[in-house]
């Protein structure tokens, strides 16, 4: 791949994606309020749905802090723990591929039934089915991703992508060459990851940022909203 | 200002405290989300308007706008109010209307013009190098382009097309029509004007500027009881239902009011509170039943046993053992009791025969001027014969004696006697014979043992007439003795006790009917009881439940009876509520000049719809039911053998019942070629039939020159509800796919007609072109050519009433028409200017002549006296408008019928306006109309004349032309009627004589309307509008023979049948079971269950059906009903689906298995829609079936009478009526349940799984 490239991909691409994840979700959030939602067809029907749904996002949601700790936690901080290289990567791998399974497996059950069960075909929008497709795709490539990392159990493959993506927070020009003579399927997993952070704000994701984690600590089982409140009002009265 | 920003407000303290111990938090948060839920119920505008439904309901609702969308609706609540001692009528409505606003945007609305894709390809085809009348003969003279089309119709197919080709298509093939087979072959159905009375007329004015056939509805959905032409000369007039309030004792009778006349039913309610009884007689627990003091069940379809019964319990205690004072002297004045009957001899017995008239006497008792249209009593005090007023004879030709004053024709005072039971007062006891029907075997009806004939005695009078010295009886002392009652004449077959088996006991009729005689004589006597007490205030609310049998003539004159003999009808609180079908059309006079545009020509072509439905779906070619079967013992000699369709072509050719085509001649040409032979119209047309040269149409409905050929259905859903033989339709009428499982008549090698000709083919496929106006997708859309989007009734601008409440309301646009949808009125106009332009192809100025019924209500119905004379088989020579249907010609102004359409013709100034036999002077209304509405200005035919440009200029017509609307008219209507009773009426109106109700009045607020004479009942401070009113308080007659309610029916033909007097019938055996039910069994078990269509819950008939949000209140698609008894012998639990059939078709559903049901019985509601969750039929191979696939019309010889004063033609008033209550079924539980989803093969079939 042409320097060209590799620095519109992983150079560029990144503060596209991740501006326009930002900007619209924010604009989604303020304009949008009712299609704020996670879209579930679970009153259409069940089958498939409790089991797909429960390893998808188990898996997922272990791959995401999984790449989110990985990537972005600086590297001088597993020096100093004292874990090494190539500990974090079989760590990776070992987790990685468990949870990856999970979700592709469970991904692969949600795809069936949004493809295959006519209501709930009927009622999904193109994104709703491309996005699930997407993320089995990603699925499948970071899967295929390990046999790459076995080839590399020191470790110094994963720390040009924490580089990467450390660089890319921290707004280094050079960022994408730390990946210039990775694997194709690293850049085509790499690649794909953006990708869904830049139709993030566009997909049923965003629902992930409403997750009502609050009330596993908020006081108090019913709230009262008061009336006397200055920021409300009450064209009623 | 930003949900997010909102949200960014870590710093600052949100909870402001905690209540219930932590357990709950106080917060300041934003609240500005909430608004969201305000701005549900937020809306732009609240427009009033009204369900255009088949519904007494007439509710007037608040419709509610947002950003151009209906959103939903509320009930208003702004009627005006009515007296401090009665409730008001607010609010009304019901969850069925609630739910409308659903249709406007859902999938089931039809949003764009839709035409079969096979005909448009062939039109388009044909199109591009023809004209259009050109091609549209290319397409139907073709037989397999025809047959191309017709054959699908019903599995879909349908495509998009533009107003202007439509509407060239339609033109087209009426132009084609007109020209080939004649415009008569137009035919147009559309019901109940009442409910939107502009998009009625927009079709039916149409069709009458063309000559087409305006189709009647009453009759055919069998809610019209023959009953009350009979007896009162009056389609039905009933009261409203908040004079229920008034009533003292109230039955329901085969009525459901709670769930059918929900609006009205807290009136019911609230009488109850006031301390009124209530008796209701119904088999099935019925919501109704549950607000009963005493609930009777009797075994279905043997109510007029009951009804019967009850009579000689009240003539006993309350006529021949005591005399109640007010019951007698009201039935001396305002019943035909005291009229004299001849007694002819027959079999060595006597006969009761006509009336007598005066024209029998040797001086016609001094009367010059109809004498034999006069009937006779005996005064008590001069002991003479005499003439007394209001009989029909001074109805016609003489002025000022046709009132019910107690005077005979020479002006003296009358006491009439009732009866000559006193020694001195008759000369002979004679033998009278009366027939009885209940012994007549039937399968699933229980029966007695007597004789056929009953000889009872009566006591008689001997009179000398001019022709010799005869032998009379009184009504009365007849009617007695009909009822089994004992005098003390020694007669074996009265009664002396209730205990004795006889008919009519209690006894007798609790074997028939299955209710306790305690029940029947405790009912009897407290209805009487009370009514004497109040004068009259027992009231009977009747219904479908009792009028959708064969001889629902019995069940209704059985309960008539009772009111009459406790002189109940015509008083406040009490009498006949008739409630099925008949939403008073209440400006009907000034409605009926714009519906049949009688400003431009008259007559109309109007079409009783049984008999045209029964030739025409050839449902005569399958006749089950014999003559003989429902002849009366003791009917005089005649040529009676003769099939139903026979008896109904001789009622069309002695003019009695109306013909739809007339004349197997196109009428066009016959026109021309009286014109040709230079001859009066009338003696040609008589000349012509009786040679030969000229047929009736009626005579041959098979050959194709007498086929319908363009069929408009609008407002109605022929096919999907109303459509009694449902198959037969699909099967003849459209030629597609159907589910007849019986044979017809040839194949069976049974008695064919005598009169109709015989085709050993029926055709398949007689209509040319359906086109259907609806604003949802039906099943008559399903099945129709063409399918126009019309505007939903919260889209158009109409009118509105009922007879259940006094108020004239509208519909109002609220929102423009959706989609490409217009409003009827506008669609019609549309068609009219398509029409005026492409019929010039072939027509121009034509004559057209047109056959008419001898007409109730006008001065030809006292045309056939005495006896039965057909001038077929020579009895007579056929003379048009006395022995024959009476002829006249009329110009069509083809090219101009856009023209007209939009213009109120001249002949409103020429001849003036009336209805019910008055007519008065308009010409004032006009000239308000012009100012109203605006003159045309364009030069033509109709410049100067008053514009109807709009749905609301032609309700401006209606609103100034009806007396019931404009003041002014009803003072020039009543003193149009004191002419002929002598008596001033006028006071009854003068009071509103300014009062003129505009369209914008009653969008302001629904308006009382002012009493008029087109009915018997008034609008008043003081009473409650009552039917029957201003008969007994202002002495109008009856529009009877008699002029009196007129319980003895002498016409021939009725004696003939053993009507003369009302006994109980039995149930008919339609026969439909027993050629299916083991050939088609596929070896289950099954049931043999009595088939009854009731009105429903969750709809108004078809209406709603389809409707999601009425859908979730029951089981989401058809149902039928059936007891737990009835349900295990045949292995069925709740929800089975189970397929109904026998041998007219099939039909599927799911069964509600309920403890509500009387065994024996299966109830479908009828009109579920076959376009919602409809499974296949195993045995058919067809979607569903609806509940008329196991149904098929039977007519009958009693309803064909005519030429005989209230037995004489009216639309809508009087003719066959499509019962279908008699019909049995054969019930098993459907194995397969077959969605029938796959696409159809070239052939037209339903590919095979």
């Amino acid at each position: 791949m042409s320097g060209f490239f590799n620095t519109l991909f992983f150079g560029i691409y990144p503060y596209i994606a991740l501006s326009v994840m930002i900007v619209g979700t924010i604009i989604r959030y303020d304009r949008e309020p009712y299609s704020w939602r996670a879209g579930s067809s679970q009153l259409l029907r069940r089958k498939q749905l409790v089991w797909g749904s429960v390893l998808f996002h188990v898996g997922v949601l272990i791959i995401f802090f999984g790449h989110l700790v990985g990537l972005l936690t600086p590297i001088v901080l597993f020096d100093l723990v004292g874990i090494s290289h190539g500990a974090k990567q079989v760590l990776a791998v070992v987790v990685g591929g468990i949870a990856g399974l999970m979700a592709i497996v469970g991904a692969g059950m949600l795809i069936h039934r949004r493809l295959y069960d006519a209501r709930v075909r009927a009622v999904s929008s193109t994104m709703d089915t491309f996005i699930i497709c997407l993320l089995g795709f990603q699925l499948l490539l970071g899967l295929g991703t390990i046999p790459v990392s076995l080839m590399h159990l020191d470790g110094e493959e994963m720390v040009k992508f924490m580089s990467w993506a450390q660089g890319i927070f921290t707004f280094r020009g050079d960022a994408a060459s730390y990946v210039v003579d990775a694997s194709w399927i690293f850049k085509l997993h790499l690649f794909v990851g953006l990708t869904i952070l830049l139709i993030f704000p566009f997909t049923r994701l965003v629902h992930m940022l409403s997750v009502p984690a609050r009330y596993l600590w908020r006081p108090g089982y019913q709230i009262v909203r008061e009336r006397n409140s200055t920021n409300s009002r009450h064209p009623a009265e | 200002m930003s949900l997010l920003l909102d949200k960014l407000n870590f710093f600052a303290k949100q909870d402001t405290g905690t209540f219930a111990n932590g357990h709950g938090v106080t917060t300041n948060e934003n609240r500005n989300w909430e608004d969201s839920y305000r701005k549900r119920w937020q809306y732009d505008k609240i427009v009033r308007s009204t369900h255009g439904v088949n519904c007494t309901g007439s509710c007037s609702w608040k419709i509610y706008v947002k950003g151009g969308i209906v959103t939903w609706e509320t009930q208003q609540t702004d009627y005006p109010r009515t007296r401090p001692d009665l409730p008001n009528h607010e609010p009304r409505g019901c969850s069925r209307g609630a739910s409308y606003s659903w249709y406007m945007y859902s999938a089931n609305r039809v949003k764009h013009p839709l035409i079969r894709s096979r005909l448009l390809k062939l039109w388009r085809n044909e199109r591009t190098v023809k004209s259009p009348v050109a091609a549209w003969a290319a397409i139907q003279d073709d037989p397999a382009k025809r047959a191309d089309y017709l054959k699908v119709r019903g599995h879909g197919g349908f495509v998009r097309a533009t107003w202007e080709e439509v509407n060239e298509i339609i033109a087209a093939a009426n132009a084609y029509t007109a020209k080939k087979w004649g415009p008569d072959r137009v035919v147009g159905f559309s019901p109940i004007p009442a409910m939107s009375m502009i998009s009625y007329a927009a079709g039916t004015r149409y069709l009458s500027l063309l000559g087409g056939t305006c189709m009647s509805f009453y009759d055919w959905y069998c809610d019209l009881p023959p009953a009350s032409p009979q007896t009162w000369g009056e389609q039905t007039d009933v009261p409203e239902s908040a004079d229920w309030y008034n009533a003292g004792f109230l039955m329901l009778w085969g009525s459901n009011v709670p769930q059918t006349r929900t609006p009205d039913a807290h009136f019911y309610t609230e009488v109850r509170y006031k301390g009124t009884k209530s008796v209701v007689v119904c088999p099935d627990y019925s919501e109704a039943a549950k607000f009963s003091d005493l609930w009777l069940h009797p075994k279905q379809g043997t109510d007029a046993a009951l009804a019967m019964a009850m009579g000689h319990v009240i003539l006993r205690e309350y006529h021949l053992d005591r005399q109640a004072k007010y019951f007698e002297d009201y039935c001396r004045k305002y019943s035909d009791m005291p009229l004299l009957v001849r007694l002819v001899k027959k079999d060595g017995k006597y006969i009761p025969e006509r009336l007598l008239r005066a024209s029998e006497f040797a001086d016609n008792l001094g009367e010059e001027n109809n004498p034999e249209w006069k009937t006779v009593a005996l005064d008590r005090k001069s002991k003479k014969i005499v003439v007394p007023h209001g009989s029909i004879g001074f109805r016609w030709g003489e002025k000022g004696k046709w009132n019910l004053e107690e005077r005979d024709g020479a002006g003296k005072d009358t006491d009439l006697a009732m009866s000559f039971i006193d020694k001195a007062d008759h000369d002979e006891v004679a033998d009278v014979a009366f027939p009885y029907f209940g012994n007549r075997e039937h399968d699933h009806f229980a029966g007695t043992n007597h004789e056929s004939v009953m000889v009872r005695k009566v006591p008689a009078k001997k009179v000398k007439l001019a022709e010799g010295e005869a032998l009379v009886a009184s009504v009365f002392d007849l009617f007695i003795a009909n009822y089994g009652l004992d005098r003390g004449l020694d007669d074996p077959n009265s009664a002396k006790s209730y205990d004795e088996e006889l008919p009519y006991t209690p006894t007798w009729a609790e074997k028939i009917t299955g209710v306790p005689k305690d029940h029947i004589i405790t009912t009897a006597r407290e209805f009487a009881t009370n009514a004497e007490k109040t004068n009259g205030r027992s009231m009977v609310i009747l219904g479908a439940g009792l009028n959708h049998w064969y001889h629902m003539d019995m069940n209704y004159r059985g309960i008539i009876n009772l009111l009459v003999m406790c002189g109940c009808v015509g008083q406040s609180g009490g009498g006949w509520s008739h409630y099925v079908g008949q939403e008073k059309l209440r400006p009907q006079t000034g409605w009926t000049a714009l519906a049949f545009a009688l400003d431009w020509t008259r007559p109309p072509r109007h079409m009783n719809s049984t008999s045209f439905f029964y030739a025409h779906t050839d449902q005569w070619r399958y006749e089950t039911l014999k003559v003989d079967e429902i002849l009366s013992p003791t009917a005089p000699d005649g040529d009676w053998d003769a099939s139903l369709i026979d008896y109904n072509i001789r009622a069309e050719r002695m003019g009695w019942l109306p013909s739809a085509p007339q004349l197997e001649t196109n009428s066009l040409q016959v026109a021309k070629a009286i014109e040709e032979s230079g001859k009066e119209a009338k003696d040609y047309i008589a000349q012509e039939l009786k040679s030969g040269g000229l047929k009736l149409s009626c005579e041959d409905p098979d050959n194709e020159a007498n086929w319908p050929r363009n069929l408009f259905v609008w407002r109605s859903n022929l096919l999907g509800s109303s459509g009694k033989g449902h198959e037969y339709f699909l099967r003849h009428l459209l030629g597609t796919e159907h589910g007849v499982l019986g044979k017809d008549l040839g194949e069976e090698g049974r008695q064919r007609a005598k009169e109709a000709v015989w085709h050993d083919n029926a055709p398949e496929g007689k209509l040319d072109l359906l086109v259907t106006l609806d604003f949802r997708m039906s099943t008559t859309c399903v099945y129709s050519d063409i399918v126009l989007p019309t505007a939903t009734w919260y889209e158009k601008n109409d009118l509105n009433t009922s007879d259940m409440h006094p108020f004239i309301h509208p519909l109002s646009s609220a929102a423009d028409p959706a989609w490409e949808a217009r409003s009827d009125w506008e669609i019609f106009k549309g068609i009219a200017k398509s029409f005026s332009e492409v019929s010039q192809e072939v027509l121009g100025k034509e004559k057209d002549v047109v056959l008419v019924p001898i007409l109730h209500d006008t001065a030809g119905e006292i045309a056939q006296p005495f006896d039965v004379a057909d001038w077929k088989k020579g009895d007579i020579d056929p003379q048009p408008g006395k022995t024959m249907p009476n002829v006249v010609v009329v110009e069509r102004d083809y090219p101009n019928i856009y023209k007209r359409f939009t213009a109120l013709g001249p002949l409103m100034s020429k001849l003036g306006n009336g209805g019910k036999g008055i007519s008065w002077n308009t010409e004032h209304e006009v000239d308000l109309l012009k100012g109203l509405n605006g003159e045309v200005l364009e030069d033509g035919p109709t410049k100067g004349l008053a514009k109807i440009e709009t749905d609301i200029d032609a309700s401006e017509v209606v609103l100034s032309l009806a007396p019931e609307t404009n003041g002014e008219v009803a003072v020039k209507a009543w003193a149009a009627l004191s002419e002929f009773t002598g008596r001033d009426h006028t006071h009854l109106a003068l009071p509103k004589e300014e009062e003129k109700i505009r369209f914008r009045d009653i969008v302001a607020q629904p308006r009382k309307i002012i009493s008029s004479p087109t009915w018997s009942g008034i609008e008043s401070e003081h009473v409650c509008y009552n039917a029957g009113y201003t008969n007994v308080h202002e002495l109008i007659p009856w529009r009877t023979i008699s002029g009196r309610q007129q319980l003895y029916q002498d016409h021939l033909w009725m004696r003939a049948f053993g009507e003369g007097f009302c006994v109980y019938r039995p149930p008919i055996d339609t026969k439909g079971v027993k050629p299916v039910i083991d050939d088609k069994s596929l070896g289950r078990k099954q049931l043999v269950l009595n088939f009854i269509t009731p009105h429903q819950k969750w709809g108004i008939h078809s209406t709603y059906t389809d409707n999601l949000l009425m859908l979730t209140l029951n089981r989401g698609g058809p149902v039928v009903w059936i007891s737990e008894v009835d349900a295990q012998k045949a292995d069925i639990e709740d929800n089975d689906w189970v397929e109904v059939f026998n041998i007219n078709g099939a039909l599927v559903a799911r069964a509600v298995v309920s403890q509500r049901m009387k065994e024996g019985t299966i109830y479908m509601y009828h009109a579920q829609e076959k376009i919602v969750n409809t499974p296949g039929s195993e045995l058919t191979g067809q979607r569903g079936g609806i509940h008329n696939s196991v149904t098929r019309t039977v007519t009958k010889p009693t309803h064909m009478i005519g030429g005989y004063a209230q037995q004489s033609y009216g639309f809508n008033y009087y003719g066959t009526v499509g019962s279908n209550r008699d019909e049995f079924v054969v019930v098993h539980k459907l194995e397969k349940v077959n969605w029938m989803e796959e696409p159809l093969d070239d052939s037209g079939q339903e590919a095979a799984e």
